[in-house]
């Protein structure tokens, strides 16, 4: 009986399907539109304009028209061929493609972006014809850099120990303002200049300032650990998220001691070791019997940054085969388990708070010598979020996916801004960089369907036996807090 | 190690005669529940321990009292590294406020007194967990190097000689990596040790949490309901762990399990709970016979026990030839 069943029932079910999903579709698109001209009834339908001085109404129905009519089209094209159920389901399991790509190309990738970023400023320079003409070129990469070198601090925290901190941006104004405040201090420039001479602080403040700007930030770290340890998830986030608001608003305040919303202005800038970039007979260029050009300072901080995030990538890779490193992803993994082996979970978080916060205060240094000055308004929570978003873009525990995602969002957002010859496809008063948060948003919901655990998804293991095997993202956990 | 030998001739059992655990009148209330009423029990150096009941009796509040993840209420739980202490060591180390009073050849630990991690780390007592806690992200082999983190945190220098790459460290991980590949061997995992452990079958995963646990050189291993899952081949393999693993590194064992086959067959001390008190405790045989047990088990009254025990003891019999109890 199921047999014969089984047997006479395909034919009238292989002559219905193309009517009956060609019905469903349609029947699917038109409700869809019909849900896009609620919602766009009153978003586009009407337009707010001043007649005679009052406000009045304009109606749009020929746009309106347009918009439901690519939403109603659209649908109707994805139903009949991505979303068709007569569509053979992908069977891939495994890696998918980015995987192995990453597995064939990976050793490849990382040398060739190394040469790449120590070559930059001489490409950027030949590429634009000229040092002064590749300016904006080699800010930009400074720009990339720097958040590169911040994302993999927050790497260490978010990635490797699995603690969500949304107020990362706290240990880089510590470190900016450590900078700031020791550079421009009077008491120490009268005490050097007793016996190293006069110029001794403004040329050095930067190298000593640098360890110091590390030192204090990790030590800020600390500080903002205890109070959190024993909390999880949505709580540490929430704390964190404080605990970098209270940062700035101190910075605001305090007037007497950091300048207030005002800031600190004319910060000394980077020296080459000691030796500052003026064009007089003892400045660098005259050294090295260049000629001179305030160029130099620039790629030379270019390089500063690239040798600290370098740094930062290299300590962290070091640092995860260590004991150290192994309790931060042990810690992500179980927390409980950790404990049940001994593991001292306290001194793990503080541990991996003080690190990437160590980090972030010297990226927060470079940026006080870079700019010449800080306030209050460059540590706002949205450099947090920029910051978390690469680390989550780039694939948690990630480097290589990390320093992607941040030059793609940096470089992204700035290359919006050079869009001119839109302007001639959508006219004069179009301006593509207002969009920019649109496409942001964009390419999180898009990153966040297609690989929801970021760029690079897969987790290298620390030390192997016989076979480096990546391990998949489906058995690494996000951690708890 | 051996057991001591002297007290046993003089017809003590050995979990009196040289207890390497001692649960002194344990309480555990959690508001106005009582999990773990005046319990008191003693586990012997070198022994099986079985800790048995029926569903909801506290075993696993007492596991956790004794490894630190609960602070009981009240009671005392003394661990001793070599010989037992005398009651004069016990009593002036209790009231002196000390977590310890670590000795050259024997050392003793309140463990009521110390959090998770020392009880682990410092009085050497391992655990696994009843719903299994592995690290599934890192591979066995990198479980079996997080086991051995405080050993290699020296080593290492605190990171300091680790991140430079001095001399002392890289033997350190070589010595560490050939413990582990021990008890991957042990565990039969050798194969599989560059893949993550979230890969592995259920009895793999149970065995890798065993081997992970060992690898932290515990005196005493508690586990709870390691056959639990298990089919009978595999039952049949982790007695023949454990033996192995008390025969060649003298750990004591003390284990919470429903499934009779391994109780009867391994343990050599019974410990029965029922809604937080003991009931029964000694031998498997005489636990086993014991008609409170047997009442607390079927849940029949005390006087009707006799009618029927004959019953029960072929039911019994009937779960040791390796049937889920």
């Amino acid at each position: 009986m199921a047999v014969q069943l089984a047997e006479t029932a395909p034919p009238p079910a292989k002559a219905s399907p193309s009517s009956s999903v060609m019905a469903h579709a349609f029947k699917d698109a038109v409700i869809t539109g019909l849900i896009a001209l609620g919602l766009f009834t009153p978003l586009i339908g009407f337009e707010t304009v001043i007649i005679d001085g009052a406000l009045g109404l304009d109606y749009r129905p020929g746009t309106l028209a347009v918009m439901v009519g690519i939403i109603f089209v659209g649908r109707l094209l994805l139903n009949l061929t991505v979303w068709s159920p007569n569509r053979k389901p992908s069977v891939r399991s495994g890696p998918t493609i980015f995987d192995r790509a990453g597995t064939t190309i990976g050793p490849a990738v990382k040398p060739l972006l190394l040469a790449f970023a120590v070559g930059f400023p001489f490409i950027a320079a030949f590429a634009m014809g000229g040092m002064n003409e590749s300016r904006y070129l080699i800010d930009l990469g400074i720009l990339i850099l720097t958040y590169v070198m911040l994302g993999w601090g927050l790497n260490i925290v978010v990635g490797l120990a699995g603690l969500l901190d949304l107020g990362y941006v706290a240990f880089y104004a510590v470190g900016a303002y450590t900078y700031a405040l020791l550079a421009t201090s009077a008491p120490i420039n009268d005490f050097f200049a007793g016996f190293l001479g006069e110029t001794f602080w403004a040329n050095w403040a930067f190298w000593i300032c640098l360890p110091m700007a590390g030192v204090f930030a990790g030590m800020w770290g600390m500080m903002l650990g205890f109070p959190v340890l024993r909390l999880r998830g949505d709580y540490l986030a929430i704390v964190t998220l404080a605990f970098g608001e209270i940062i700035r608003l101190v910075l605001i305040n305090w007037v007497d001691f950091t300048g207030g919303g005002a800031g600190i202005a004319s910060i000394p800038r980077a020296t080459f070791f000691g030796v500052p970039f003026t064009a007089g007979e003892n400045g660098f260029a005259a050294l090295f019997g260049l000629q001179f050009n305030p160029m130099h300072r620039i790629i030379f901080l270019y390089f500063v940054i690239l040798a600290l995030a370098l740094i930062t990538a290299f300590a962290t890779v070091r640092l995860r085969r260590l004991p150290v490193g192994r309790a931060w992803e042990a810690l992500r993994e179980d927390e409980i388990a950790c404990r049940s082996l001994g593991i001292n979970t306290t001194n793990v978080k503080l541990s991996a708070f003080a690190t990437g916060a160590m980090f972030g205060g010297f990226a927060g240094c470079f940026f006080a010598v870079r700019a010449g000055f800080v306030s209050p308004e460059s540590f706002t929570f949205d450099i947090s979020a920029m910051i978390l978003a690469i680390v989550v873009l780039g694939g948690m525990g990630s480097q290589i996916g990390v320093a992607v995602a941040a030059a793609v969002m940096i470089g992204g957002m700035e290359m919006l801004r050079n869009l001119g010859f839109l302007n001639q496809i959508f006219g004069g008063d179009f301006d593509p960089s207002l969009y920019r948060m649109l496409i942001f948003g964009f390419a999180m919901v898009a990153i966040m369907v297609w690989k929801p655990r970021g760029l690079v998804s897969t987790r290298a293991p620390t030390i192997f036996l016989k076979e480096r095997k990546a391990v998949s993202g489906d058995h690494v956990k996000e951690g708890h807090g | 190690m051996a057991p001591s030998p002297s007290p046993a001739a003089a017809g003590l059992p050995n979990w009196e005669a040289d207890p390497i655990l001692a649960v002194e009148h344990l309480f555990m209330r959690f508001g106005g529940l009582i999990a773990v009423n005046d319990l008191s029990f003693k586990v012997g150096r070198g022994d099986i321990t079985a800790l048995i009941g029926p569903n909801g009796a506290g075993k696993t509040t007492v596991f956790n009292c004794i490894t630190g993840f609960y602070k009981p209420s009240e009671g005392r739980l003394v661990l001793a590294h070599g010989h037992a202490p005398t009651a004069e060591e016990l009593a002036r180390v209790t009231l002196i406020g000390e977590r310890a009073l670590v000795g050259r050849k024997s050392s003793v630990y309140l463990l009521e007194r110390m959090p998770d991690y020392r009880v682990s780390g410092e009085a050497k007592v391992a655990r696994t967990f009843q719903n299994i806690r592995l690290f599934t992200g890192m591979t066995v082999l990198e479980n079996l190097m997080v086991a051995q983190h405080n050993t290699l945190m020296v080593a290492s220098g605190f990171s300091l000689k680790g991140l430079f790459g001095l001399p002392g460290w890289n033997a350190a991980q070589r010595a560490a990596t050939e413990k582990a590949k021990y008890w991957m061997e042990k565990v039969g995992l050798t194969d599989r040790a560059d893949d993550p452990a979230g890969d592995l079958p259920y009895g793999a995963q149970r065995r890798l949490e065993i081997a992970r646990a060992m690898c932290s050189d515990p005196i005493l291993l508690c586990l709870d309901e390691p056959a639990a899952g298990l089919n009978p081949r595999e039952s049949l393999e982790l007695n023949n762990l454990l033996r192995s693993v008390r025969a060649e590194h003298g750990t004591s064992i003390l284990l919470i399990e429903h499934d009779m086959s391994v109780v009867m067959e391994i343990s050599d001390h019974v410990v029965v709970l029922d809604y937080g008190t003991k009931i029964s405790d000694g031998t498997p045989e005489a636990v086993k016979n014991d008609p409170r047990v047997i009442a607390a088990y079927l849940g029949v009254d005390e006087d009707a026990v006799e009618e029927v025990e004959a019953e029960i003891d072929a039911e019994i019999a009937a779960h040791s030839t390796g049937a889920h109890s």
